[in-house]
């Protein structure tokens, strides 16, 4: 395995850990059916960080960002997140931990198709206690600073898949999370869509004192990341600072 | 979060209606099934409701029931109003009589006859005519039911309807002439058979070669003695069974349920009604939840505390629940409205009746939320990064 450590010359201020995790593993299922999903992750990953999660399917870089989000727990190994240890949290503390601090971005957009724009981009801030009107109108704001003004009662159906992304972009952000996860943003876009949805999360998302762990197979956008893991059976084989040809070149 | 519970369970315009149609559906068969029970059982006894002067029935020891009709002879009445405590007392006629159409078909019908200088007994409501003409040579009143049914007017081609009697039509009864002079309503009785209401005298001479034709004696306790009191007197004095209104409803019903497979019957219904519409809701509204599960999830890793979920749920569950039922109670009420009167098949829609079925709706509401609760519960919050 190279070397976790980033050069830190090359990261651009903050180099305050955001996450740290050692030695994780994890396992799906019992005796012969038992299936290793992650076989001893080591990473850190730093404050104003955009770093990506590369590998072919099935080497575990869903499973890592889900447990790095707090949303699965790992066998073994220990996992700190803004110096929290997620698995040792309490139930309750583990769910506020979320609200307040993670931010989602999904492959199939998982907007709720009943609800607005607006209201889609609300729900974390409703989860987080704000009433309704207001955390409307501050999702509205948000829906324009990712281009959308004037779609915010919308509903995702008449949204095309671009400006849905966006939506969900928005979603994550508005309750300003220091940790952003997104598994896969652009893989239902096409080139010129999903570069402007990078582009939208490149100048929004990432900012001193927030950082972004994106799962991609996407190659057309490895130019946006800090930082590449290479992942493969379950191990980072390879963390690269960015370095777009080698990047390119590699085939996953 | 609730508006945003409440906006996916609206904001899904086919799947609501479908949830909020399967409701108001198994509403229907749970109120209808029960309804219509309380209804034929209730015509039991609904000529014991419909006479609603006399505190008392004074009738032959042997009767079982209401329509257990033994005569007894005329002097039986003078008896019981000798009895310390009875405040008026007058006698009733009640039998079965044919009457004959104008095409020659003959119509078994209750005939009651009421006391001559009272009419006490007479039906509550008139919808045509007045009760004191009666009184008027050969006058008879029919029930709404029996003059829209099968006392109507035979028509003369067959494929026109018969018209319903009106006053000024007449009828036979036992080869004598009965003229119309009202149409009362009243409750249909059990056999669902036509009531001809007239005077005792006049009943007696329609009754032909009967000696007997004293069925009741309906009496007035006085104000100041319990009508259990005076009803233990008259049977100790005179060796008749006499029976307050309740207690004879009361012997009315028991007989018809203990003689009959009515509620087995109905019972077994009523059981298929709440399985069939528990079973439909519980399924509908569980679907609902899974179709929905996803999104749970969504909100679960977003950090959504589980008890919001299921108040979020409960919410979803009560809010289709009292939609659906409030639907299936409309349409109850409007077929309950629609059959009222009628001789076939009607129905009652008690308060009881609907807090019951409501709460079953309730119940199983509840139940399908805590099933899909469950579910939700269970959910790993990691799906959400599976495509």
């Amino acid at each position: 395995m190279t070397d976790m450590m980033p050069d830190k010359k090359l990261l651009t201020s903050n180099t305050a850990l955001a996450v740290s995790c050692h030695g994780i593993t994890k396992r799906y299922g019992e005796g012969d059916n038992q299936i290793h999903a992650l076989r001893g992750i080591d990473l850190d990953v730093y404050q104003g960080e955009l770093m990506m999660m590369v590998g072919p399917s099935g080497c575990g870089k869903t499973t890592l960002i889900s447990i790095l989000a707090g949303i699965l727990d790992q066998n073994e190994g220990e996992c700190l997140v803004f110096g929290e240890n997620i698995k040792k949290l309490s139930h309750r503390a583990r769910i506020d931990f979320r609200a307040r601090n993670v931010g989602f971005v999904f492959q199939s957009f998982n907007l709720i198709p009943a609800l607005t724009a607006a209201e889609n981009v609300a729900i974390p801030l409703q989860i987080n206690g704000m009433p309704e009107a207001r955390a409307i109108s501050k999702a509205s704001e948000y829906l324009q600073e990712v281009g959308l003004a004037g779609r915010e009662n919308s509903l995702p159906a008449q949204l095309s898949g671009g400006q849905q992304q966006r939506v969900a972009i928005a979603r994550a952000l508005v309750h300003n999370p220091r940790l952003v996860v997104c598994d896969e943003p652009t893989s239902a876009l096409d080139h010129v869509t999903g570069h402007k949805v990078m582009d939208i999360m490149k100048h929004i998302a990432v900012n001193q004192d927030r950082t972004l762990i994106i799962v991609t197979h996407d190659a057309r956008i490895f130019s946006f990341a800090d930082r590449i893991a290479h992942m493969d059976d379950g191990r980072i084989v390879q963390v690269d600072q960015n370095v777009v040809e080698k990047n390119t070149a590699r085939s996953f | 979060m609730y508006s945003v519970a409440l906006k996916m369970l609206f904001g899904d315009r086919g799947k609501y209606i479908g949830i909020i149609t399967g409701i108001a559906l198994a509403s229907v068969i749970m109120i209808q099934q029960p309804g219509m029970m309380i209804s034929v059982l209730s015509r039991t006894y609904s000529f014991i409701s419909d006479v609603n002067q006399p505190d008392i029935w004074v009738m032959d020891p042997m009767v079982r029931y209401i329509d257990d009709s033994k005569p007894m002879l005329d002097t039986q009445l003078y008896r019981v109003r000798s009895v310390p405590g009875v405040e008026w007392a007058v006698p009733m006629y009640k039998g079965g009589q044919r009457v004959r159409l104008s095409n020659g078909e003959l119509v078994g019908s209750n005939l009651l006859g009421l006391d001559d200088a009272t009419l006490i007994g007479a039906p509550g409501i008139l919808l045509t005519g007045k009760l004191s003409d009666l009184r008027r040579p050969d006058a008879v009143i029919v029930d709404e039911a029996g003059a829209r049914g099968r006392l109507a007017k035979p028509a003369a081609h067959p494929d026109e309807k018969p018209t319903p009697l009106a006053p000024g039509d007449t009828l036979e009864i036992n080869d004598k002439r009965a003229l119309v002079v009202g149409i009362a309503r009243a409750t249909a009785t059990f056999g669902s058979q036509p009531i001809i209401y007239t005077t005792f005298t006049r009943a007696k001479n329609y009754s032909l070669g009967e000696r007997k034709l004293l069925s009741f004696v309906l009496v007035k306790a006085k104000g100041d003695e319990p009508p259990e009191d005076v009803a233990n007197r008259i049977t100790e004095k005179t060796g008749l069974k006499a029976l307050t209104a309740q207690q004879f409803k009361d012997i009315s019903l028991d007989y018809f349920i203990k003689t009959s497979s009515i509620l087995t019957n109905f019972g077994f219904m009523v059981l298929v009604g709440f399985i069939v519409g528990a079973a439909v809701t519980g399924q509908i509204f569980y679907n609902f939840t899974l179709e929905n599960l996803r999104y749970f999830a969504v909100f679960k890793a977003m950090g959504t505390p589980d008890y919001v979920l299921l108040k979020m749920i409960l919410l979803q569950a009560m809010v289709v629940g009292f939609v659906g039922f409030g639907i299936g109670a409309g349409i109850s009420a409007m077929f309950a409205a629609y059959t009222r009167g009628g001789s076939g098949i009607t129905m009652t829609l008690s308060w009881q009746l609907l807090l019951g079925s409501g709460a079953a709706v309730f119940v199983i509401c509840l139940l399908a939320a805590f099933f899909s609760v469950r579910k939700v519960f269970r959910l790993e919050p990691a799906i959400v990064f599976k495509g």
